[in-house]
């Protein structure tokens, strides 16, 4: 089933037109996909969805984690998402441009941290995933958050027991995202998409000795939003051998 | 001919198909330089040389396999001969006629091809199939293959005079193992007999028709298979090659008519070609001469390719399915539409309109699925290129949507040498200049005009299975030879080529 990126239901309805024999079937299959819930992903609601704890997420319970069997990272910090429109390459970029707050592309925040962004106040949480992706629609729907048109900023630290050369990063979000390591702008996917396992590839990178900092941008229009990040070897097989962590667990 | 010959007859060839079918976008392409040969050997390699030796001392070498020269008369000359590389010695196989079937084939051998090369000299090896006149065979065309599985050596030869016949050679000196053997008989009603194994089949390559008659020649290479090296080789029809079959490999096609003396070119790493003469190349006055094209494996037997014609392609991953694009901001074909009103709810020029789901004929109509009525043109770059940075743009990969940034064009590059069967290739995004290269750390950028730098050649060959892969000539900084290669659904990098992997096999299809 389609997913309806910028319709809303009423567009839908306009546009089917002069009422013939095969519009009232569509309009009457739609109808009562929407009332049934076929279609899985459905126009942005006009309000925040009502609240449904994240069944994916779970608080951290260690200080460090490992990545997955296939090298998942499953451990990060999320933002409360922040309002954005449009999925084009031009407009995602100078979405995850603007300064929403300060220390925005520098600082690594905390569990529990908040920041100010257009007057409200937005909080950092850290989760683990039970899944290979971060289900960011759990995430913000559990906090009775807006799930469609928005920015989420994500964080993460990657601790690597020594230098690593010729290793890639390897994302696949729903829907564009943007990817820094250690602040340098390494990967970008763009437009309305699914998430795909090492959709976005980097160039070969270096990650440093110690803490290296995967910063990342996801812009949703509407439906489900979700993201997966791990990193590949020389030889495009997943890295493993280093481990996630996201500071002091505060709450 | 010479090089600059054969590129201005090509081009001039070129020029008057352009003018004359607008909508034929490539042209075949033939080796370049001199290719003259009749009844060429198996190509082998040799102190980093090609060469092939035909029909009466005449030799061919090349030092890339795309433009070759005449070489040097080797030490024995005779009928179509073979040669194979074992150990550190080339022996060759030739025959000649004492009489209208009563022939010979001759081993000689030398330890290097190049003849300015220490060790160049022929020694003769003597006698290693013979026919008498009498009996029902002629020992000339011999064919000689290494079993992969035993090490064991066998010659085939054979003409239209009765049989092609079977013997067993001793591979440490290249001689008859055991002359009082009776030879086997594999074939009938063919010549030119050749035979190579794969994954668990001898394959019997032969010649069927008539050679030396010019664009007249029926020539054409027929084949069957078999579990065993001594036979039976049936065709796909079931029927035995003792009995005529043979199933089609290669005959007239394009500007070049008759087929002949089929001749495996491995370069390994799963790729394969074979070579061939042409008894009549229209575009050099129906001359006879040399070929290689790519071999395939299909439902069990080789099939026949061609090398990479001239055009614009998509060019998408076997194994991802998105398409190679320049990195920039895609616009949809036909303009971005406004859903639900704006250029998509208007009236089509058939002046239907009854909704989403019923279409007027020629689009048009109001609604979701409509269309904006009329026929949208495709897309070129003049369209959209306006929006394009200046300067070295990233190369990438997505969902092939017919845009201008996802279309490139393939065109030969002369005098820039090339490889086995074509020459190198620019890359460029169809409409533009703007060129596909490797940049130094072994990745992919688009850089604004061709300059005809190594990192902006491409060397572009078919792999077995019919997937394309494609090189840089060079990386700069780097020798390591590296192909195209789809690391994630939207990045394309380049990487050492891995043979048992899809990332780096990619398809090239009309856009």
């Amino acid at each position: 089933m389609m997913k309806f990126t910028e319709l809303t239901l009423v567009n839908v309805l306009r546009n089917l037109g002069r009422p013939s024999r095969g519009a009232s079937t569509l309009t009457a299959f739609l109808v009562v996909a929407f009332a049934s819930g076929i279609v899985a992903q459905g126009p942005p609601p006009a309000a925040p969805p009502p609240v449904v704890p994240a069944s994916t997420l779970i608080a951290p319970a260690t200080p460090e984690k490992v990545p997955d069997a296939a090298g998942f990272i499953q451990r990060w910090l999320l933002l409360e998402p922040i309002d954005a429109n449009g999925l084009t390459d031009s407009v995602v970029q100078a979405a995850v441009k603007k300064e929403y707050f300060p220390s925005q592309f520098t600082a690594v925040p905390h569990d529990g941290d908040k920041v100010t962004v257009g007057g409200a106040e937005l909080t950092w949480h850290a989760v683990d995933t039970k899944n290979y992706n971060i289900n960011l629609f759990h995430f913000a729907r559990s906090l009775g958050k807006n799930t469609s048109n928005v920015l989420f900023w994500v964080v993460t630290v990657v601790n690597s027991p020594q230098e690593m050369h010729n290793v890639r990063l390897a994302i696949g979000s729903n829907a564009a995202s943007v990817w820094w390591i250690n602040g340098v702008e390494v990967a970008g996917i763009y437009g309305d998409r699914q998430t795909v396992i090492d959709d976005g590839v980097s160039k070969r990178l270096t990650l440093k000795k110690g803490q290296n900092v995967v910063r990342g941008a996801v812009v949703n229009a509407g439906g489900a939003t979700d993201f997966c990040v791990r990193f590949l070897d020389a030889d495009d097989k997943p890295l493993k051998g280093f481990t996630v962590s996201v500071g002091s667990v505060r709450k | 001919m010479g090089k600059a010959m054969s590129w201005n007859h090509k081009l001039r060839w070129f020029s008057l198909l352009s003018g004359a079918i607008l909508a034929l976008a490539s042209i075949a392409f033939a080796l370049d330089g001199q290719v003259g040969i009749h009844d060429p050997s198996t190509i082998v390699q040799s102190d980093g040389k090609f060469y092939t030796y035909g029909t009466g001392g005449s030799a061919l070498v090349s030092d890339d396999g795309w433009t070759w020269r005449r070489g040097v008369t080797p030490g024995r000359t005779g009928l179509a001969p073979d040669v194979i590389h074992i150990g550190d010695r080339y022996y060759m196989y030739v025959a000649a006629n004492s009489g209208v079937t009563k022939a010979a084939v001759n081993m000689i051998w030398s330890k290097t091809l190049d003849p300015n090369a220490p060790g160049y000299k022929w020694e003769e090896g003597g006698v290693v199939a013979s026919s008498d006149g009498i009996e029902d065979a002629n020992a000339i065309d011999p064919g000689v293959l290494l079993d992969p599985n035993d090490g064991k050596l066998w010659l085939v030869y054979g003409s239209y005079f009765g049989y092609i016949r079977l013997v067993e050679l001793d591979p440490k000196t290249g001689q008859r193992r055991n002359p009082n053997d009776q030879p086997r008989n594999l074939a009938i009603n063919c010549e030119a007999a050749d035979m190579i194994f794969h994954e668990g089949w001898y394959y019997l390559l032969a010649t069927h028709g008539s050679c030396c008659r010019g664009a007249e020649s029926g020539y054409q290479i027929r084949m069957g298979r078999s579990r065993k090296v001594t036979g039976p080789f049936i065709d796909h029809q079931g029927i035995d090659m003792l009995q005529g079959g043979g199933k089609l490999f290669l005959g007239s096609g394009g500007r070049v008519v008759g087929a002949g003396h089929f001749g495996l070119l491995d370069l390994g790493n799963g790729v394969q070609k074979f070579s061939t003469h042409f008894e009549a190349d229209l575009d050099r006055g129906g001359a006879s001469v040399l070929d290689i094209r790519p071999l395939l494996w299909k439902d069990g037997w080789p099939a026949a390719s061609e090398n990479l014609k001239e055009g614009t392609y998509e060019i998408e991953s076997a194994r991802t399915g998105t398409a190679l694009e320049l990195a920039v901001e895609g616009m949809p074909v036909g303009g971005r539409v406004a859903r639900g009103g704006g250029r998509g709810g208007g009236r089509g020029a058939a002046g239907g309109g009854r909704g989403a789901a019923d279409v007027a004929p020629g689009g048009g109509g109001r609604g979701l699925f409509a269309g904006q009525g009329g026929v949208i043109p495709s897309q070129d770059a003049a369209q959209v290129s306006m929006n394009w940075p200046a300067g070295n743009i990233g190369a990438r990969m997505g969902v092939y949507l017919l845009q201008a940034q996802q279309k490139w064009t393939i065109a030969a590059v002369p005098n820039a040498g090339g490889y086995p069967g074509s020459p190198y290739f620019k890359i460029t995004v169809a409409g533009t200049d703007r060129a596909l290269a490797a940049s130094a750390d072994s990745e992919l950028v688009v850089v604004p005009a061709f300059t005809g730098a190594a990192e902006q050649l491409w060397r572009i060959e078919q792999l077995t299975d019919g997937t394309w892969r494609i090189m840089p000539k060079s990386v700069p900084d780097s020798k390591e030879p590296v192909a195209l290669s789809a690391v994630g659904s939207s990045f394309a990098t380049l990487s050492k080529f891995e043979p048992g992997s899809d990332k780096q096999r990619w398809l090239l299809k009309t856009p």
